[in-house]
């Protein structure tokens, strides 16, 4: 039953960055975007499915609630002040979409917020999964770390990289999207994005040689490990001729895959824990009645129903978007 | 108390009544489209349609509002109330974690049909998909309201290495207590639903302008609230029996009783005074207060001075807003009483009294929702778990001052912003009113315009829809 759950999480946790994660970073991109019809175009193109995305967040919390409470309060508590900013900044770029189409005088307000709120809520999402990688302080299963433990160097670079990396997916969305012009500078866009991305992750892996990590060491006794990465490696590569081709579907699909590959890397590093490297998932599991109570009903019913709803309004929203289309 | 436990405690307070505000909007509205979606399907008559097509609108924003603030509260038990969430996660995180899948996901599904579907699907699917989300959000009352019915009266529990772990989810989701709340919160958010549609139509009777949808939303607004009051008074009564049986010290507070009396007064006004306890100004009614407790004339009611001091409630609050909620019944019950008499005997739109008095009720149910929240959940205090777990110990054990008031600050810019833009917009829309024009041309009579002057004191808005205007499309394909 925990590792049914624990599946669940991960696959909630997986599509929330695949899917918010894009619409993350157009939201970043938007920023840079000047002329009003590039920004309306940005914003359309994920104005669908938005709120679609961020649906998987809150899946994947209250996953947590119901069968890993434990974690659940550690996290949360432990990462009280990013958890705070990166709701507000979800909570400002989502009413954005409603509000800037009908707002005049206030646009610019918006316009901050929408860019804003993407930019903070993808920075604190880095900054959590960084400063997890590096260990959280936890003694006597309680978090110990006071209001800022959570604050490295380590910790804001892997805030960095995760806003490089969204760019680079929200980059790939966008060619999926868009034709002529606005495709035209997505294409440069990644390139970009992909070397901001290259030099951040070198610092990253430098710094983590460097103070010793101690996920560098299962690295070493797990080999098989390195299977990952090298699937990461082999889409960065995908993706980089396939922009040079100018391809259609590739970049986002090899974009994604490369996240996919990053993301199983964590996964199965920390295995068997969820916390790395304090609470385990068997510690951290609710009672059998409370992982039953969830799987006879959400887990084998609707959870399956949500995933083929995602896909189903995938193929819905296909295709290039129109200009102006995608407002309601 | 800790100045942690206090902002904490105002910051949960603050996000959810901020929320609370639009979730039973939307289940009321929910349930108007359904009535009217099916109206229309019998009779064909374009005003249901176009009154549908306008109040999908406003329940759209209201929906997102809702949406958006309510992510915050399912983080929020994480990282303010940390101890409580790893002792009782078992028990209220599935049944969190069953609003966010049941409901969110027909809301979420069948919502985007009412929004796109309109010309894809059959006219039965389309009131089939206007059924389920009004489904939808009512089991996402019901979720909710489990989960704090179990906080209220805590069953089918056992303790295992000081967490609570569920042994008997029946007991759980057929608590008696859980089904006389569930249905006081429902017909609240039915009752907020019946208002707000009344006191619009009223107000479009007042400005005369869309006469055949402001007649039915006046009357049929005003015909439920006059069924749905009386019942929820009846289960508001019921929702007193069981604090009677299971919170003695929170009913003794509501009463302001301080000592145990037999037969029992009703004091119907005071200023409790704690410190003395004993009310000051009292005006009570001998005897009533056996009456309403136990439905007797002799009982003996129990006094707050009963329980040791750290047990009992804050007493001047649940007081003040359990008085300030039945106030606000029994007004609306009134108005909607008065209301549909004079619409039997035809005589409402002319009674431009009568039609301010609707027009400036609407915010009555959402007071009434509000102070009974307070008086439910402060009367609670000083436990979180009732008898179980006290507030104190719930809170995050490593949140400081600092912390704690730096999120409230950050709360209470972002929400003051979205609800002065929600706002405003809610009120574009419903300025545009049901046939989608986009501005009401102004004229000599828009200083007599109700809330003009927040019209013209705001950032303009222009361009009003939601949706793609449907013009009185008479077919339903």
């Amino acid at each position: 039953m925990a590792i049914f759950w624990v599946c669940a999480l991960a696959l909630s946790i997986l599509l929330y960055v695949l899917l918010d994660g894009f619409d993350l970073g157009v939201g970043i991109l938007y920023g840079f975007a000047r002329e009003e019809s590039r920004r309306t175009a940005m914003m359309t193109a994920i104005a669908p499915v938005w709120d679609g995305n961020e649906t998987w967040l809150v899946v994947s919390g209250v996953i947590l609630f119901g069968a890993f409470p434990v974690v659940y309060a550690t996290l949360f508590s432990a990462f009280y002040l990013p958890v705070i900013f990166m709701l507000a900044g979800l909570i400002l770029r989502g009413v954005a979409f409603e509000f800037r189409g009908k707002a005049t005088q206030s646009r610019p307000l918006w316009d901050a917020a929408f860019f804003g709120g993407s930019l903070v809520a993808a920075f604190m999402q880095g900054l959590m999964v960084g400063a997890l990688v590096e260990g959280l302080p936890i003694s006597d299963g309680e978090y110990s770390g006071g209001a800022l433990g959570w604050l490295s160097p380590f910790a804001l670079l892997c805030g960095g990289a995760l806003c490089f990396a969204y760019s680079l997916l929200g980059a790939c969305w966008l060619i999926r999207k868009s034709k002529d012009e606005l495709q035209e500078t997505a294409y440069r866009i990644i390139s970009r994005a992909a070397v901001g991305l290259a030099i951040i992750l070198i610092f990253v892996f430098v710094c983590s040689v460097a103070e010793h990590l101690r996920v560098m060491s299962r690295w070493l006794e797990r080999p098989y490990l390195l299977v990952f990465p090298m699937i990461g490696v082999a889409a960065s590569i995908v993706l980089a001729r396939s922009v040079r081709k100018h391809g259609d579907r590739a970049p986002f699909l090899m974009a994604a895959l490369g996240f996919a590959a990053a993301f199983a890397t964590f996964a199965i590093t920390f295995w068997p824990y969820m916390i790395p490297f304090s609470i385990t998932v068997d510690q951290a599991a609710a009672p059998h009645s409370s992982l039953a109570f969830m799987f006879w009903g959400a887990g084998i019913f609707i959870l399956p129903l949500m995933h083929a709803y995602t896909a189903i309004s995938y193929r819905v929203f296909r295709g290039k978007t129109e200009p102006a289309a995608g407002e309601y | 108390m800790s100045s942690v436990l206090l902002l904490s405690r105002l910051q949960f307070a603050f996000t959810i009544s901020f929320h609370i505000i639009f979730p039973s909007l939307t289940i009321g509205l929910a349930a108007w489209l359904t009535v009217l979606e099916a109206l229309f399907l019998a009779t064909g008559r374009p005003t249901y349609r176009r009154l549908f097509e306008f109040w999908l609108k406003i329940f759209g924003v209201a929906f997102g509002l809702g949406v958006v603030s309510g992510i915050v509260m399912g983080f929020q038990f994480g990282t303010n109330w940390s101890a409580l969430s790893k002792v009782a996660g078992p028990i209220q995180g599935p049944l969190l974690a069953y609003e966010t899948f049941s409901a969110f996901y027909l809301e979420a599904s069948f919502f985007g049909v009412l929004l796109f579907g309109r010309s894809r699907v059959r006219p039965w699917f389309y009131l089939f998909s206007t059924a389920m989300v009004a489904l939808g959000t009512t089991l996402s009352a019901f979720w909710i309201m489990s989960n704090n019915s179990w906080m209220q009266v805590p069953l089918g529990y056992v303790v295992q290495n000081g967490t609570f772990v569920p042994k008997d989810w029946a007991a759980i989701l057929f608590s008696p207590v859980l089904w006389v709340r569930f249905p006081h919160m429902y017909l609240a958010s039915l009752i907020t639903g019946s208002f707000c549609v009344a006191a619009t139509g009223a107000w479009y009777v007042l400005r005369r302008e869309f006469t055949a949808e402001a007649r039915v939303m006046l009357h049929m607004g005003l015909y439920f609230a006059a069924v749905l009051v009386p019942i929820q008074l009846f289960f508001g009564h019921l929702n007193g029996d069981y604090v009677h049986k299971y919170q003695p010290a929170k009913f003794a507070a509501i009463e302001a009783r301080w000592h145990d009396e037999q037969p029992a007064r009703e004091v119907l006004i005071a200023i409790p005074d704690a410190a003395s306890e004993s009310n000051r100004y009292s005006i009570s009614v001998p005897v009533l207060g056996s009456v309403i407790g136990s439905s007797s004339l002799h009982s003996k009611e129990v006094g707050l001075t009963d329980f040791p001091v750290k047990d009992r409630p804050p007493v001047a609050l649940p007081f003040f807003t359990f008085r300030i909620m039945v106030g606000c019944g029994l007004v609306m019950l009134l108005l909607a009483w008065i209301g549909s008499y004079l619409s039997r005997k035809e005589r409402l739109e002319r009674s431009r009294s009568m039609l301010w008095l609707i027009f400036l009720s609407f915010p009555l149910p959402y007071i009434a929702i509000l102070t009974g929240w307070f008086t439910a959940e402060v009367g609670r205090q000083p436990w979180v778990v009732y008898g179980l777990l006290r507030t104190a110990q719930a809170v995050t054990p490593t949140l400081t001052s600092r912390m704690a008031l730096v999120s409230l600050c950050v709360f209470c810019a972002v929400y003051a912003l979205i609800f002065v833009f929600g706002i405003v917009y809610i009120h574009k829309l419903l300025r545009a009113g049901p046939q989608g024009r986009l501005v009401a041309p102004v004229d000599s009579t828009s200083t007599r315009r109700p809330m003009a002057i927040v019209d013209g004191a705001l950032p303009a808005l222009e361009h009003a829809t939601a949706l793609p205007a449907t013009p009185s499309a008479a077919s339903p394909n």
